[in-house]
């Protein structure tokens, strides 16, 4: 499959955890990479070229940092403006059907804040059914998003580094196609304790 | 020598004084010029006979006048009032006409002397109308316009007029002024159609409309920007003044009216770049001739045989303007003329005009009408054209109050028509004219250089010469009606000039100026500018905003820096602008110099990537939540 990644955080000279995945995806071998707010730092995004970019691939991979339990803000932007009547549903809209949609999520807090217990009182998956349900309508297959929690405690530092070999595993599974998308469809999130149970050939 | 110079005096003296107490009272500028006349005429008498010499030159000034009325009028324009030209103008003349000879004739003048005192009286005054409709900026109204068809069918009428009166001639007349002049006839100006037999008249006339509209198209745009090139003003002045000349004198050559033939010459250069110049250069000539000729109208009033018979005159002129006011007012009906617009037409044309003076003349040496009639219907003509003004004040003192509010619909719709002048069409105005352009929005582009005009035709960029520096200039681009300045010109100073000339034309209008420097910035905000862009500031932002990003920083956080700097300056130099003081240079201005000092530290502390406390606007951005304990600690 043809990988593309696209990636948004507004603020990278603060980020430490989003800036090493980026890295990765920019180093795996035939999976492309944009970063959003480099190439439109003014926002003013070209609708034809982000298209054409969309037809060009086959497993479209959102990598962003969770911002008030959403994504940043030029995501936003991007659904509104590129997924067109037409082009990404409605009328003669089924260009992107098929087309694997997956985020790649990193949030500042812990596991434990999420959920109905958690102090965020919703569970991450939930928060995020505004983009799961915008692939829906695109009939572009969800895929449970990758996530990092924590992603601000230093502490975390041996799952950070767990996360981001995970990282290049997903990347390089969907580019071979060994990612076993049925099961992967089964769990609520990938974290990069199960993204390896997640490829096909590999044993846990 | 000092008998001109006393008489040049005391015209001028008398319109200083009168006019401008005229307007303050609300009065309008003819009625002041007619009472000055009258003042110095019959009531000091100051001036004498001479006033009908001077008359006659002063006459000049309608024929200026119509030239710029016809620069105003594009020959589509024209076109497009040809119904109402022909009808309203056509019927108005014969209608009035002959009603007043059918009164003429009740009264017991025989037909042919009755026929010709309606022709006489049908016309109305080109001069006091359009001046006044100018004046109160009513001409682009349906009335003003109707008025305007009128007048311009009446300038046409006085040609045949002019042929059809000889017709008329009472023997017995005749033949007492072959004994009274010697024979020696008024023959002696010259002519090219003298003559002549019938189709050769025709052809030369022919010839002469053809050079005009040829010469017009085709000579004038090399001509004016070999004048312009020269870049002395009095010879453009010169030039435009030949012009207007050489044209009137060409039409009397061939027997037709001067007016009519500069009028024509005014549409031909309705579509030229040099429009406007041509516009405010003859517009002082034509104000002081015609401020002139309403003088000499003045003065003429022979109160002698106004008061010998007061009674019967008053009555004529009261009764004339009473029947021309109701043909008007049936045409107005007819032609679907509404509101104030149809009062507009009623009462504004209800006067006899200059061209009656002419034709009274010319009847009464071909012996048409005998000359005591024809001096008292010159006293009902001046008469009437002294009470115009009145009738004018009428209008917007008691008709318009009681109309206006039906009519706060269609002004507000005027309004948002209005265009932006660009002033200066370099590779500043330029950017703003497409922009604006190309949003629909109408434009008027002044530039002062001849070769950017053409080179801007040629890419099919309508662009007018002229400095608009120069206050006459920016009226003529229509300043009083625009929404919108823009002052793009690369001339710091006389920017600044434009913008305090525009501001104090216009309180309202919104004027975007372009600025040279920071001192520059301030002295527009003192002219009054509303924005002021500073023409390399963006540009030089967007450098920094590059090199940053050369240096491997994030495109959007360079894009937050330079945001973020420009606010900020932008801030310090509206700060520094109300400390600035023109008086004082800055580097003496002690509050200026701390202002500055100040606005060093703000900016070096609120600005970019400071780096020990996130104070930075950009650092603060999406700063993660803990993070600055995270540096604290
Ligand atoms: C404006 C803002 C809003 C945030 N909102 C959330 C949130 O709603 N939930 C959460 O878990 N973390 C939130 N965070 C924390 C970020 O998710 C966290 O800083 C990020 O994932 C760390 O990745 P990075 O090192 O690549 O910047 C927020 C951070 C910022 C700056």
């Amino acid at each position: 499959m043809k990988v593309l990644v696209i990636y948004a955080h507004p603020a990278q000279q603060h980020s430490r955890v989003n800036k090493a995945l980026a890295a990765v995806a920019k180093d795996v071998s035939d999976v492309s990479f944009v970063d959003l707010y480099a190439i439109y730092p003014r926002l003013d995004l070209n609708v034809d070229v982000e298209q054409q970019r969309l037809l060009d691939h086959d497993a479209i991979i959102f990598q962003f940092p969770l911002m008030w339990y959403s994504t940043p803000p030029i995501i936003k932007e991007w659904q509104d403006l590129v997924l067109e009547y037409g082009f990404a549903y409605g009328h003669h809209g089924e260009k992107l059907k098929g087309k694997l949609w997956l985020s790649a999520v990193t949030a500042g807090t812990p596991e434990s804040g999420y959920g109905p217990e958690g102090h965020n009182r919703f569970d991450l998956r939930e928060l995020l059914a505004p983009l799961e349900a915008t692939a829906n309508l695109c009939k572009m297959p969800y895929v449970p998003p990758y996530t990092l929690f924590a992603a601000l405690k230093s502490e975390n530092a041996a799952n950070l580094e767990k996360h981001i070999a995970g990282y290049r595993l997903l990347l390089e599974a969907l580019r071979d196609d060994t990612f076993d998308l049925d099961k992967a469809c089964a769990q609520q999130l990938i974290t990069g304790d199960t993204i390896k149970g997640l490829i096909k050939g590999k044993t846990t | 020598m000092s008998g001109f110079l006393f008489q040049a005096f005391v015209y001028l003296a008398a319109a200083v004084i009168a006019v401008p107490i005229a307007k303050r009272l609300g009065l309008g500028s003819v009625l002041g010029y007619l009472i000055a006349g009258i003042v110095i005429g019959p009531v000091v008498g100051l001036v004498g006979s001479e006033t009908q010499d001077i008359q006659h030159f002063a006459e000049f000034g309608v024929v200026m006048m119509l030239f710029l009325v016809g620069l105003e009028l594009e020959p589509r324009q024209l076109w497009g009032m040809r119904n109402k030209l022909l009808g309203l103008g056509g019927l108005q003349v014969t209608g009035t006409a002959l009603a007043v000879m059918g009164v003429c004739m009740l009264l017991g003048l025989s037909w042919s002397v009755a026929l010709a005192v309606g022709l006489v009286l049908s016309l109305s005054s080109t001069a006091i109308v359009l001046q006044t409709l100018g004046e109160k900026g009513l001409m682009k109204s349906d009335g003003g316009q109707a008025s305007f068809s009128v007048l311009l069918f009446q300038d046409i009428a006085v040609i045949p007029m002019l042929a059809l009166v000889p017709l008329l001639a009472l023997p017995e007349l005749l033949d007492a002024l072959h004994h009274g002049t010697d024979g020696s006839g008024h023959a002696t100006e010259l002519s090219l159609v003298e003559g002549l037999v019938g189709w050769q008249v025709a052809g030369v006339t022919v010839l002469a409309i053809a050079a005009v509209i040829i010469g017009g198209h085709f000579l004038t745009r090399p001509l004016f920007r070999f004048i312009a090139s020269a870049e002395l003003r009095e010879v453009f002045i010169a030039t435009a003044l030949l012009l207007v000349i050489g044209i009137a004198l060409l039409m009397t050559l061939v027997g037709l009216s001067p007016a009519l033939g500069t009028f024509l010459a005014g549409v031909v250069l309705a579509n030229s770049e040099y429009r406007h110049e041509l516009e405010s250069d003859i517009e002082p000539f034509k104000g002081l001739l015609l401020g002139l000729f309403f003088i000499t109208v003045g003065a003429g009033i022979n109160f002698g045989i106004l008061f010998g018979d007061f009674g019967t005159i008053i009555g004529m002129t009261l009764g004339l303007m009473l029947l021309k006011a109701a043909v008007f007012w049936c045409l107005a009906l007819a032609f679907k003329l509404r509101g104030s617009d149809k009062w507009l037409f009623t009462l504004g044309l209800a006067q006899a005009g200059e061209f009656g003076f002419v034709l009274l003349s010319f009847t009464v040496q071909n012996g048409v009408i005998p000359a005591d009639l024809s001096q008292s219907l010159l006293l009902v003509v001046a008469l009437s054209m002294l009470l115009t003004p009145l009738l004018f004040i009428i209008f917007d003192k008691v008709i318009l109050p009681r109309l206006t509010e039906d009519q706060v619909r269609e002004v507000d719709e005027i309004d948002t028509k209005g265009a932006a002048i660009i002033a200066g069409t370099g590779r500043f105005g330029q950017i703003v004219n497409r922009m604006l352009r190309g949003n629909g929005y109408e434009t008027i582009v002044l530039d002062l250089s001849a070769e950017t005009v053409d080179n801007m035709a040629k890419f099919g960029i309508k662009t007018f010469f002229g400095d608009a520096s120069r206050p006459d200039l920016l009226h003529a681009a229509g300043i009083r009606e625009a929404n919108l300045l823009v002052v793009a010109i690369d001339d710091h100073e006389r920017t600044t000039e434009i913008v305090k000339h525009a501001r104090m034309e216009r309180p309202d209008i919104h004027i975007v100026a372009r600025a040279r420097d920071r001192i520059h910035v301030y002295e527009l905000y003192n002219a009054g500018a509303n924005d002021i862009i500073r023409e390399t500031f963006d540009s030089a932002v967007r450098a920094g905003r590059s090199a940053l990003e050369a240096f491997g920083i994030h495109p959007y956080e360079a894009e937050k820096i330079s945001t973020a700097f420009q606010k900020n300056d932008r801030q310090i130099l509206y700060n520094l602008a109300r400390i600035y003081d023109p008086d004082i240079p800055v580097t003496e201005n002690a509050a200026y110099i701390a202002g500055v000092r100040e606005a060093g530290e703000k900016e070096r502390e609120t600005l970019t990537r400071s780096r020990g406390r996130n104070k930075g606007a950009v650092d603060r951005a999406w700063l993660p939540p803990g993070r600055i304990l995270d540096l604290e600690e």
